[in-house]
């Protein structure tokens, strides 16, 4: 298990981002720390070690100071204490390779949407205007907007609002995606349509750092998350190491234990549980009026399959369900708190 | 052998970490001589090979600033202020004033033969005009159109959250100042000209053409009033420039542009209501409106380019003051809008 728990003070240390320009690393903070004029932690300390190529989940209740550590990445504010680095390189030089989409889109509400992302690609020193129109007009293909390219930011919905900020984001090749909520306000066909763009993009080798405070969304999309509470990193690691190496399983609920548990066996699935005979460990989970299951690792088969195996050997099914361990559990278990999802 | 191994291993991809790896490395087999060099040869190929392919897998691509980037970020400046259609109603409404004035002054002018004073001289002579209106309009409203546009510079940006995107690009802050900034006094340049044009084109419409009296008596010709009105501009713009910079201040202050304009403007009529008090003639000089005025030295005879030059002094000093107040604040201040 690599769960990393801050708190606990695990052997875990991002590496100070002066040390090495060239690790693997995306993102690298190193006790990163905003205290707000108030006197108010915003941001506590944070190591956070982003890998490259990975779609990285931010995951945190609304003001638990996901917000302030993205605007600290990207120089928009000062650090009280700590350092940060992006793709290993000084702020300047990082920065063309990153697009952002920070708390919502802003643009001009009296320039079209090709306007909106000229300005904003003439606001970047290393882009090329000769080429801005050209890329302009393929960001917007790419988010679905180019037939509202000429249209007013002031009469887009805002679903092509948040379309249009994700297209800013695209508007050079780009090393490093920083997008923070880019699902917030999108219907669930919007939902559906970031997600996918954000599965594109990281199969193209961009490293994506996402946040949210969706938990099954960050589950959805990303291959790590770090989990953040009242400016505190709680956990951080693959989504597989944070659910605690908790694979998904089948749950077959049976009279038949010992032929569903042969069965599944027969099959390769991985650590049945709930059989009696064959050696196979573990005891029959039984239930009231004879009511019975076996559980298993899915892995990698198609629970549909596994169903018609066992209805094939004759093994009475009366119930066939997939278990998916949570980060809601994770993040119960580290906090002690439910995930408070209006914040 | 072990040079023609390094070269070999160096991939395209690892060249840029390879590169920076390599000094050091230079350095230690020389120091530590030949042993080293044969452990290097049996064990180096092994170790560092798989090691420096992981270390370069950024390999970040050339990315050059472009040469033109900053004068293309000020197009889009002034592509967004001159698009702009409230910056081209302001435009529009500084125009009308010479028109409006012209057209009255020559009704009044008509009516009654002989007309002295203020009256006759502008209807008395087609260039007068644009003295006159520059007169009236760098009282109010020249200052409040500049401070429209240096007012919401920076606060215009914050309060539609663009700001945050710019800098991100990243502009680079002193750079966005800068063509904020430039981008102001090319306005103030603008609207300064565009009263000279208007009242010149309306003055040769409405009165006669023909040499100027001057108000230390005396006439000069034509094209010499022409050479003055060109220089009267380029006071005014000069000062408008200056009060650009407080706007610019002004506007790194809030992320409510209204804010920042309104109190460009009231730092303005503040000013011209301390001027108007006899008592405080002493505080005269220090107030930027006193100076605006003083384009009055080029319908002297010789132009009086002590006052001009002292007039630029004063404007040359507010702009240095408010351009530092304005980076200070901005270069370091958390963007929170």
């Amino acid at each position: 298990m690599t769960v990393v728990t801050h708190e606990a003070g695990a052997p875990f240390r991002a590496a100070p981002p002066s040390a090495d320009p060239a690790n693997g690393s995306a993102i690298v903070t190193c006790g990163l720390t905003k205290r707000f004029r108030g006197g108010q932690v915003a941001v506590d300390a944070l190591d956070l070690a982003v890998p490259r190529g990975s779609v990285f989940g931010f995951l945190g209740p609304n003001g638990s100071g996901k917000t302030t550590t993205i605007r600290m990445l990207l120089g928009l504010a000062a650090p009280t204490a700590g350092e940060h680095s992006l793709l290993g390189l000084p702020l300047m030089d990082a920065l063309p390779r990153v697009g952002a989409l920070v708390e919502g889109p802003a643009f001009y509400p009296y320039l079209s949407g090709e306007a909106n992302l000229l300005r904003m690609d003439a606001a970047d020193p290393t882009a090329r205007g000769g080429t801005a129109r050209k890329r302009a007009g393929e960001a917007l293909e790419r988010v679905g907007l180019a037939a509202a390219a000429g249209k007013r930011f002031r009469n887009y919905s805002l679903g092509m609002r948040q379309r249009l900020a994700i297209a800013a984001a695209l508007l050079g090749p780009r090393e490093l995606l920083i997008l923070d909520e880019p699902t917030n306000g999108l219907d669930p066909q919007g939902t559906r349509e970031v997600r996918a763009l954000v599965k594109e993009i990281a199969a193209g080798g961009t490293t994506v750092f996402v946040s949210s405070h969706l938990l099954a969304e960050v589950e959805q999309m990303c291959t790590h998350a770090a989990i953040m509470r009242t400016g505190k990193l709680v956990a951080q690691g693959t989504i597989a190491s944070l659910n605690g190496g908790k694979a998904t399983r089948i749950r077959i609920e049976t009279p038949d234990v010992a032929a569903a548990a042969r069965v599944l066996t027969a099959l390769g699935l991985a650590d049945v549980q709930g059989g009696v005979q064959g050696g196979v460990q573990g005891g029959v989970q039984g239930g009231v009026q004879g009511r019975a299951e076996v559980t298993a690792e899915l892995g990698g088969h198609a629970p549909e399959r596994v169903n018609a195996a066992l209805v094939e050997e004759g093994v009475a099914v009366r119930g066939l369900a997939v278990v998916r361990p949570s980060l809601e559990d994770v993040f119960v278990g580290l906090t002690g708190e439910g995930f408070d999802v209006d914040g | 052998m072990s040079t023609a191994e390094t070269r070999a291993r160096r991939s395209p991809e690892s060249v840029a970490a390879s590169e920076s790896a390599e000094p050091a490395q230079t350095v230690e087999t020389t120091e530590t001589a030949g042993t080293a060099k044969t452990e290097m040869a049996a064990g180096a190929g092994e170790i560092t090979g798989p090691e420096r392919r992981s270390s370069a897998e950024p390999a970040p691509g050339p990315l050059t600033r472009s040469p033109m980037a900053f004068w293309r970020l000020l197009g889009s400046e002034l592509g967004l202020t001159f698009r702009r259609p409230r910056n081209q109603v302001m435009l529009a409404v500084v125009a009308s004033v010479p028109i409006v004035v012209g057209v009255a002054l020559r009704i009044v002018a008509g009516d009654g033969d002989g007309v002295g004073g203020f009256i006759g001289a502008v209807a008395g002579n087609s260039l007068m005009l644009t003295f006159a209106s520059f007169s009236f309009l760098v009282v109010l409203l020249l200052p409040i159109a500049v401070s429209v546009v240096a007012g919401d510079s920076i606060a215009g940006e914050a309060g539609t959250g663009t700001l945050r995107y710019l800098l991100a690009a990243p502009a680079g802050r002193t750079r966005l100042l800068a063509v904020k900034y430039l981008n102001a006094v090319v306005f103030s340049f603008a609207v300064t000209a565009v009263v000279a044009l208007s009242g010149l084109i309306t003055g040769l419409v409405l009165f006669p053409a023909g040499p100027v009296a001057l108000l230390s008596g005396g006439t000069i010709s034509m094209g010499e009033g022409l050479l003055r009105i060109l220089i009267a501009a380029g006071y005014v713009g000069a000062g408008m420039a200056a009060l650009a910079a407080i706007g610019l201040a002004l506007s790194t202050l809030t992320e409510v542009s209204i804010g920042a304009i309104a109190a460009t403007m009231v730092l303005v009529i503040v000013a011209q209501v301390l001027r108007a008090i006899p008592e405080l003639d002493g505080l005269a000089p220090y107030l930027l409106p006193t100076w605006f005025t003083r384009f009055d030295a080029v319908l002297r005879s010789p132009i009086s380019f002590a006052d001009l030059g002292q007039g630029l002094l004063v404007f040359g000093a507010y702009i240095g003051l408010f351009c530092s107040i304005a980076w200070a604040r901005f270069s370091g201040k958390d963007i929170t809008s």
